[in-house]
């Protein structure tokens, strides 16, 4: 049981990644962003594409760091594939919700566009890759660490642990220290006061898009390290990542960070009743519950 | 192929096009005129016909007990079947509806999104439920017997057109009486709406409700027209995506433009199939995907460029003022 919960702490501080961004789309540009998972799809194929492409290409030497399952090759397609994912983010922002939002259009009409997006991005990768799973280093899984309390834990989900925790740490240090972020928190916090300070709210947007694409990127490549990259990967997060997201309460990036943690536990600790194929539907009835019981979740005050 | 080929071909494109069409039907009602996003369509497309494939077969006795598990078997007509689909998807709108109306729309699209999952995962995992990943075979189809097997399509494609013109006249005439005009004061302001004494939440219960029991009669019609069902059918890009695009392409609110817009897009749809036949070879395997590609970017345009689709909304009035 104590071994799902590291397991649960591992996934949970994936899906916090994602929730992070969507988190800040929902309380910035103020819609619900259904292409969030397939940013950490993609963020995962444009890694595999530079892992046994590009940099093999180059020349880049396919040797791994010691007990890990990967090497220098992966340390440089990391940030590539952040940046990369960002440039998607934007570009979608660019061309689709740019221009709605010029048109007026309505909340819905957003959501749809971007359900449309994560569509789009989805066959896309089905077209270049396939529809089967696949890993950035094919082989036998690197042999597990034993800790004390019979916990055994492999040197990677160390490392992802290490690398969202940094992550996180920087994305907080920007929000608060930074003009940047002070104007995002401030737009999130309310759009008509930010607008009238002299903020300028499309800068902020494309700021937004690309924080939130470079961590579902880097989500999307932690998990597809930890277990596999398939397709539909980021589609069948998007179920938890809406779950963390109003359980931490929308808009509150410490609150995804929670809420994906609690996620995460939830769910691998259920596969120790449940077939672990109904992770998706665990996240779902958490929502659901949160939903019935304190909408506006852990972090919002309850008018209600 | 020959002229009695292309005609059959036609016709089973007919028929499942008009299955879309009764789906965009029930989407129009809760998109078109009241404003929810719903976007877990598969999932009330999953149980419509599950429900009716589960009426009107037999529990399996004997030798197929072993290798065919379902929870029940009325092997009851037809009728029952469709009215048994709607009233399944009615209940499960209605459970659905009761957290998720009072709050924002997006929660509501997430909610149905999570439910339409969680029903493919529970059909394709739960193997007494109704076969598992295996699924449903044998589903009888109405008034069998009347002409050769060959030619069961005609038969099939009457009885699809004909409930989807009762159910068309059904919808006009819901949404041009009040009721109708109270859905459309809730999508266009919430607030004036609740400020007139509506009680927003019951119109858009019974919106959903409606909207789901035309879905589930949707299901239905699919499971006999293809006579087989599994839990892969179901899944988000033919059982929601495409929907919308067909109801957004048509025009919503617009019930003429909803069964035009299933027409015209699966039109397309097939269409493109025969221009990806034109790939090369290594292509051939991925062409789905490019298929719904285009699909995507369609949606994107349709949504730029011409959000009231082909049709655009009707203006409906009372018939007492014209």
């Amino acid at each position: 049981m104590i071994e799902l919960i590291v397991y649960g702490i591992v996934l949970g501080s994936i899906i916090s990644l994602g929730a992070i961004g969507l988190t800040l789309i929902y309380g910035i540009v103020r819609f619900a962003n259904f292409s969030h998972g397939d940013l950490m799809s993609a963020g995962a194929y444009v890694a595999l594409f530079m892992v046994t492409g590009v940099l093999s290409w180059i020349g880049v030497p396919a040797t791994t760091f010691g007990p890990l399952s990967f090497g220098w090759r992966m340390v440089i397609a990391f940030p590539v594939s952040m940046l990369a994912v960002a440039g998607v983010a934007i570009l979608f922002d660019q061309i689709l919700y740019r221009k709605l939002r010029q048109k007026g259009s309505g909340v819905v009409i957003f959501a749809m566009s971007s359900l449309g997006a994560a569509f789009i991005l989805r066959m896309i990768i089905l077209i270049l890759w396939g529809a089967d799973s696949l890993f950035y280093k094919p082989g036998l899984m690197r042999p597990a660490l034993q800790l004390p309390m019979g916990i055994k834990i492999r040197p990677d989900q160390i490392l992802i642990l290490f690398v969202v925790f940094i992550l996180i740490g920087l994305l907080h240090l920007f929000l608060q220290n930074t003009k940047m972020g002070k104007a995002m928190r401030a737009t999130a916090d309310n759009m008509e006061l930010a607008l009238v300070s002299g903020i300028n709210t499309e800068k902020i947007i494309i700021w937004t898009w690309g924080i939130g694409g470079a961590m579902a990127a880097a989500g999307g490549i932690l998990y597809g390290i930890d277990v596999q990259l398939h397709p539909y990967m980021g589609w069948n997060f998007l179920i938890p990542l809406f779950a963390a997201t109003i359980l931490g309460t929308i808009g509150n990036m410490y609150g995804a960070l929670v809420g994906g943690l609690v996620i995460g536990v939830a769910q691998q600790v259920s596969t120790a009743f449940l077939m672990p194929t109904y992770k998706p539907a665990v996240a779902f009835i958490i929502m659901i519950l949160i939903l019935l019981f304190r909408p506006k979740g852990i972090f919002g005050e309850n008018s209600k | 192929m020959e002229l009695g080929g292309i005609v059959a071909y036609i016709v089973a494109l007919a028929i499942t096009a008009g299955i879309y069409a009764i789906f965009c039907l029930g989407l129009n009602i809760q998109w078109g005129y009241t404003g929810l996003f719903n976007i877990g369509i598969a999932g009330f497309f999953c149980i419509g016909a599950y429900a009716s494939a589960m009426i009107t077969t037999p529990k399996p006795t004997g030798i197929y007990a072993q290798y065919v598990h379902q929870l029940f078997g009325l092997n009851l007509p037809f009728v029952f079947g469709l009215l048994g689909a709607a009233l399944i998807c009615g209940i499960i709108a209605f459970l659905i509806g009761i957290p998720t109306l009072r709050l924002g729309e997006d929660y509501l699209a997430i909610s149905t999104l999570g439910i339409a999952e969680t029903f493919r995962l529970i059909f394709n995992n739960e193997k007494w439920l109704a076969n598992g990943a295996r699924g449903l075979m044998g589903i009888p189809q109405p008034l069998q017997g009347l002409v050769d097997p060959r030619h069961y399509n005609y038969i099939y494609l009457i009885i699809v057109v004909f409930i989807m013109i009762i159910v068309y006249l059904l919808i006009e005439r819901a949404v041009r009486s009040p009721w109708g005009r109270v859905l459309r004061a809730i999508r266009e302001d919430e607030v004036s709406a609740a400020m007139s004494g509506k009680d927003i939440f019951n119109f858009k219960m019974q919106s959903f409700v409606f909207g789901a029991m035309i879905m589930g009669l949707g299901g239905a019609l699919y499971a006999h027209a293809t006579r087989a069902i599994s839990p892969e059918v179901f899944t988000p890009l033919y059982g929601t995506f495409i929907i919308w695009v067909m109801l957004m392409a048509g025009g919503s609110g617009n019930n003429k433009g909803a069964i035009l817009g299933a027409y015209v897009i699966w039109g397309i749809w097939i269409g493109t199939k025969f221009m990806t036949d034109l790939l090369p070879f290594t292509l051939k395997a991925r062409a789905p995907y490019i298929r719904f590609l285009l699909i995507g970017i369609l949606l994107e345009v349709i949504l730029l460029y011409r959000p009231q689709g082909l049709l655009g909304e009707e203006k409906k009035v009372s018939k007492l003022i014209e």
